[in-house]
């Protein structure tokens, strides 16, 4: 599958998920600043995209899970141990921006149109 | 007023489909208001498009809760879909339809339809499909760690055991107070 017939189909999920329109779903658009996904929102994107492609999502491998471990997170700070795993464990992210100032309330900020697409790319890739 | 808008459970496929029924008569009052008579007409009683989504999260909620012995606080998180294509008027019975399409720890998503028998007709002999939904359901012990919420289930707590039956279990020492 082509980069942009997998941009089609997650932006038919994002179109689905968000009632956003078609021609706002770019691939820099932030989903949530952007395109105004909440927290339940990943939810049913994860949901969809499982569907649309065919293949399972484990639990904090697209979107992160609740951080909790004060090894990671400390007075609302990702820890720079919890920006390695982050790294390490979301591949399709760009966490360059979020690193400077790393808020945990703005990680989810980190989302792009583009994360889901190489996110999908990988997935796809991996099962081929 | 007990906040149930189902009467009954008619199949319950574990883990898969609950399907519920509910009669809508002239007893209840809120039909009286929906719409009372005005300077534009007699009054039309409807059952309100908004209820019967309740009726629907109902009937997913308890399922999605039944799959984990309703021991998680199963909490509607989204509607993302809700079509609506006729109306429903007293004397008809309503039916919930509800699938899991997904569930995992963080919650699950269903589908679910809404069709209605007409018992005023006396040929009517099947269930006429008037509305579809997509219901996401979030386990709010499991995505919402940081919320403070009560310790009791509060979902599923004494109004749902009357319709729950068998499905669910007494909890240990509980007893009828007569």
């Amino acid at each position: 599958m082509t980069q942009e017939e997998i941009l089609g189909k997650v932006r038919t999920v994002l179109v689905d998920a968000l009632g956003v329109d078609e021609e706002d779903v770019k691939l820099e658009a932030r989903l949530t600043t952007d395109l105004h996904a909440e927290s339940i929102d990943f939810l049913d994107i994860v949901f969809r995209i499982e569907k649309a492609f065919g293949f399972k999502i484990g639990q904090g491998e697209l979107f992160p899970d609740n951080i909790n471990d004060p090894k990671y997170v400390q007075d609302g700070v990702v820890t720079q141990d919890g920006l390695a795993l982050l790294r390490e464990r979301m591949p399709h992210v760009d966490f360059s921006e979020f690193a400077k100032d790393p808020k945990l309330e703005k990680v989810s900020e980190v989302f792009t149109v583009s994360s889901l697409v190489s996110f999908v790319a990988a997935k796809l890739a991996k099962s081929a | 007023m007990r906040w149930l808008w189902i009467d009954a459970i008619l199949l319950h496929e574990p883990g898969a489909r609950l399907v519920a029924v509910k009669n809508v008569s002239l007893a209840e009052e809120h039909l009286h208001q929906h719409f009372a008579a005005g300077a534009d007409g007699p009054a039309q009683p409807l059952m309100p498009a908004s209820l019967m989504l309740e009726g629907m999260a109902q009937t997913a909620g308890i399922l999605v809760g039944s799959v984990r012995n309703f021991s998680e606080k199963v909490i509607l998180a989204k509607v993302t879909e809700a079509v609506f294509e006729q109306d429903v008027v007293p004397g008809q019975s309503i039916r919930y339809d509800a699938v899991i399409e997904r569930l995992d720890d963080m919650g699950a998503s269903t589908k679910g339809v809404i069709s209605r028998w007409d018992h005023r007709d006396a040929t009517c002999a099947t269930w006429t499909d008037i509305g579809r939904t997509e219901i996401i359901f979030s386990h709010v012990d499991q995505s919402r760690a940081g919320l403070e919420l009560p310790e009791h289930n509060f979902v599923f707590g004494e109004n749902f055991r009357a319709i729950l039956g068998g499905l669910l279990p007494r909890p240990a020492g509980h007893a009828p107070s007569h």
